[in-house]
């Protein structure tokens, strides 16, 4: 190969380096294992740490994943492919991603999706900045940010908006019931913004009274975002219908319920939809329906004017890699489970998290620490601080939630809990036994 | 056929249902109806999503050597590992004291990375180059407020990067400016003289950079760019063409992104996910993004605002594509120093003989004088004016050949080119194949230009109507 190309050494073809440029040494790097032993190494280290039973949610659960979902969307040629960008050679990709839209839209009764983007937090903050440039009614860069959303996912979107010069303001939440209150966000809404953020179920898993919340925003031509959980929209009301007939002009938020392994938190899967008035201002990349030269359905990327590669400076956003392989496994898990099977799994989630406080507020001292409506996740006030209370609950094996004392310290000793479809009532009960254990040995 | 079609009412796997249980929730609440979603067979789904799958080109099929994509083999064992079920079943909730072995890769992978990039540290957590690259130029204005230098709005970018990086540049608040590149593929030194002042943030440079050449002026670049008080940014989406041979911070960048999506194993999923890891030396480590993980008289630990007070903040919900960063510690385990330095030259060797193989059948390179690096360019608009057959069509053609198409029309500077990169996991017969290909298509060309403009004739669509496709946006199925 060498003396094909005319030189007498590897070392030769990198002489286009200058001298001063060059490493002077070589990487002290740890030595080369063979497959065995790094599978040896590795399989050591992922047990390492003590199994924990999870009760903990906030933004990642525990669902079932088929076993044909990771089947499918580990296939080489799904999971080796670019992205999309030769049409005739990619139209499995494109397809996927075609029925991927059409299916987020079903789902959330919106009319347009993305083909993702990084996650739940990046989402919303491309969310928040296509809402300013979507309002065209209203030249104001303010965005009201309700203080009951994930608190990641708030200093997310601070880092990424703040830069391009948005004021995010934050909406106080009830302190009876965790929710927010649409005439608090009617009057703030009221005094100029370009587009108010409205979950469901929020942070704390309380269902919103969305559809007032819609209407209390109406006056103000503000743009609503809705952030919601794919998999709640089984059940609740989807974005596309609240309030009314009109709903959101947003939606977007995190899908890892729809198939994702919990992962350590990623890779997972943002996703953003839109009213199709809004579609030119939307992040990321779309796959149309079209034809080919013989008038067969095909696929094709499309409405490219807004990416990177071709706007460069004047994109809608930098996204270019996105979450392609997440969203293959959600579009086989959602034609998998279909919209019963979404349904079910959402409806046993909720009846699991009402047993789980059920069990747990007959302990005492223990209590629910709003009075509303929770999907599968809620706050329990605990007699004692929830970080003690969660260490000498791991030593149970049991992963009992999220401490919010650190991020909402108004809300005292609060702790966030989650049970799945996954709970059985013996892991409840399992709980239960342990919690009663470790407040009696404080006590 | 859509999976839609498919459905019919009532159809569905009983294996995968949670059971039916009574719902104490208000009606106004609840969704009317189920929503619409295919009700199909497993075994349904299991043809249609395998059938889809076969229409793909992808690196476990096919020759795919696009261009600035580094599409090459990664060791399946790397994603089988990351996905050992300690890993997978992971809460990001889950408490540091019972992650020991998790924080331990991504503790050891920061180290490596640092190491291969002679910075002083890494933050992982990015998801992607081009949110590493935000990261960055967060890090530029954090840089310049921390120091009250706050007139430093606009940022440098030659005009052969790629289009993530005037884009990372703007959401990042700068104004962009670009500049040229000389006619032997360098930065315009006389160009960034005259650009450089008290209004610059910083420049960001690819290397190789997308012409598929070193940059030479380097020292001088980061010279200029230093003394008029600007920042550099290294690109390292190219990363693979310099593994063992230079290192950016050596070379006096400031900070940087890798993809490890693109050098590190991680295969490319259809468009994702991957991971852009921030890597930064003395002047910019303090502003990295947040989470890291450190090591302690305890143990492994996460490293958080209170730890890094001048962080940029957090770019992710939790520690980032955790399952792509194990993979990449995974594939640096197996290779070590010695292995990553193979994947530098082979990559390289690999370019050049490809190049030297099309030279031989009477392809033009875009720049002729110079080296390739990891990939190359050519152009084929000598091809255009004989025959009438563009890049386009060329590209279009391949796919009929077996060979998944060059990046075509990227970069903007040449007219009809192909950059391509072969990688260091292709054979010397599949580089021969493809060298052999160039030649038979351009000799259809001369003959048959007609078959190239409607090229490709073997695939499962013939060529495809883009313009509808934005003219008429179907963007959705929708039920009738």
């Amino acid at each position: 190969m060498l003396a094909r190309i005319g030189v007498a050494s590897i070392d030769e073809l990198f002489d286009e380096i200058p001298a001063g440029l060059r490493s002077d040494r070589p990487l002290q790097l740890p030595p080369a294992m063979n497959e065995a032993a790094v599978s040896r190494l590795m399989l050591e280290r992922s047990l390492g740490d003590t199994p924990l039973l999870c009760f903990a949610g906030g933004g990642a659960y525990e669902h079932h994943v088929p076993a044909t979902v990771w089947e499918l969307a580990g296939r080489g040629e799904f999971y080796t492919a670019y992205t999309p960008y030769q049409a005739e050679a990619s139209q499995g990709t494109m397809q996927v991603i075609y029925e991927y839209q059409s299916m987020m839209c079903q789902l959330l009764a919106m009319e347009v999706s993305n083909a993702s983007l990084y996650d739940g937090a990046t989402a919303l903050a491309e969310a928040i900045l296509m809402a300013v440039r979507a309002n065209r009614r209203s030249r104001s860069r303010r965005v009201l940010l309700p203080r009951n959303i994930h608190p990641v996912y708030r200093q997310v979107a601070r880092t990424l908006v703040t830069a391009q010069e948005l004021e995010l303001v934050e909406v106080p939440f009830d302190p009876a019931t965790g929710l927010l209150d649409p005439q608090t966000v009617a009057a703030m809404a009221g005094e100029e913004c370009a587009a108010v953020v409205i979950p469901q179920p929020d942070y704390f898993g309380g269902i919103e009274p969305v559809d007032e919340l819609v209407r209390a925003v109406a006056p103000s031509g503000a743009l609503v975002v809705g952030l919601v959980n794919p998999l709640a929209m089984a059940l609740l009301r989807p974005p596309g219908q609240w309030g009314g007939a009109e709903g959101v002009d947003i939606a977007c938020g995190e899908a890892q319920s729809l198939g994702l392994p919990l992962s350590s938190g990623g890779p997972y899967l943002g996703f953003l939809c839109c009213r199709e008035r809004h579609v030119r201002q939307m992040p990321g990349r779309l796959v149309g329906r079209t034809v080919d030269d013989e008038g067969q359905p095909a696929f094709a990327l499309t409405l490219q004017a807004r990416e990177q590669h071709i706007r460069r400076s004047r994109a809608t956003s930098n996204i270019c890699t996105n979450q392609g392989l997440m969203m293959t496994a959600a579009t086989i898990h959602m034609a998998l489970m279909g919209g019963a099977g979404l349904r079910r799994a959402a409806a046993a989630s909720h009846r699991a998290t009402v047993e789980l406080v059920e069990a747990l507020t007959s302990l005492p001292g223990v209590e629910p620490l709003f009075d509303r409506l929770f999907f599968h996740e809620t706050v329990l006030r605990l007699p004692l601080p929830p970080a003690r209370v969660l260490e000498a609950l791991e030593g149970h094996g049991i992963l009992g939630g999220i401490d919010l004392s650190r991020a909402y310290p108004e809300l005292g000793d609060a702790l966030l809990v989650c049970a799945t479809e996954l709970r059985t009532g013996e892991d409840i009960e399992s709980y239960r036994c342990a919690l009663g254990r470790v407040l009696e040995q404080a006590a | 056929m859509l999976i839609f079609n498919h459905s019919r009412p009532g159809r569905r796997t009983a294996a995968h249902l949670a059971p039916e249980v009574p719902i104490d929730l208000p009606a106004g609440l609840l969704r009317d109806g189920d929503p619409p979603l295919p009700q199909v067979s497993e075994l349904q789904v299991v043809r249609h999503y395998t059938r889809l799958s076969q229409k793909n080109f992808s690196i476990d099929t096919h020759f795919y050597p696009l261009g600035s994509c580094t599409m090459k083999y990664n060791p399946k064992v790397c994603g089988q590992l990351a996905l050992l079920p300690g890993f997978q079943t992971r809460h990001p909730e889950r408490p540091a004291r019972f992650s020991q072995g998790f924080l331990a890769c991504l503790c050891e992978l920061q180290g490596m990375l640092a190491e291969i990039t002679g910075m002083k540290e890494v933050a992982l957590s990015p998801m992607a180059g081009a949110q590493g690259e935000l990261a960055g130029m967060l890090m530029f204005r954090a840089y310049h407020h921390a120091r009250d230098d706050r007139e430093r709005r606009e940022v440098l970018v030659p005009d052969a990067a790629h289009g993530t990086n005037p884009a990372s540049a703007v959401m990042a608040g700068f104004q962009v400016r670009e500049i040229p590149t000389d006619r032997h593929g360098d930065v315009d030194l006389d160009a960034l003289r005259r650009a450089v002042g008290p209004h610059t943030a910083g420049i960001m440079l690819t290397n190789p950079s997308t012409l598929g050449v070193f940059e030479r002026h380097i020292a001088e670049i980061n010279g200029i760019v230093h003394a008029a008080g600007g920042l550099s940014y290294y690109d390292g989406a190219n990363l693979n063409a310099i593994l063992g041979r230079v290192r950016p911070g050596e070379m006096g960048f400031d900070v940087m992104h890798l993809n490890l999506h693109k050098t590190f194993a991680t295969p490319h999923g259809g468009g994702g996910p991957g991971a852009g890891p921030v890597a930064a030396g003395e002047r910019l480590a303090p502003f990295l993004p947040v989470p890291m993980v450190g090591r302690g008289e305890s143990g492994y630990d996460w490293l958080v605002e209170r730890h890094r007070p001048q962080s940029i903040g957090r770019l992710t919900t939790w520690a980032g594509n955790a399952a792509v960063l194990l993979r990449a510690y995974v594939y640096l385990r197996i290779l070590g120093a010695e292995g990553l330095g193979r994947v530098a030259d082979h990559a390289v060797l690999n370019a050049n003989y490809l190049l030297a193989a099309l030279k031989e059948r009477g392809f033009t390179p875009a720049f002729p004088d110079r080296r390739a690096t990891h990939e190359f360019l050519i152009t084929l608009k000598p091809e255009l004016e004989q025959t009438g057959v563009n890049a386009r069509d060329f590209a279009k053609r391949l796919l009929d050949y077996g060979f998944h198409a060059p990046t075509t029309y990227f970069p903007l500077l040449v007219p009809e080119c192909f950059l391509i990169e072969p990688t260091e996991t292709e054979s010397r017969e599949e580089l021969d194949a493809f060298a052999e290909a160039m030649h038979l298509i351009r000799r259809e060309a001369q003959h048959n230009p007609e078959k190239l403009h409607t090229a490709p004739h073997k695939l499962p669509v013939r060529r495809v109507d883009e313009v509808r496709a934005a003219r008429e946006p179907d963007l959705a199925w929708r039920p009738r």
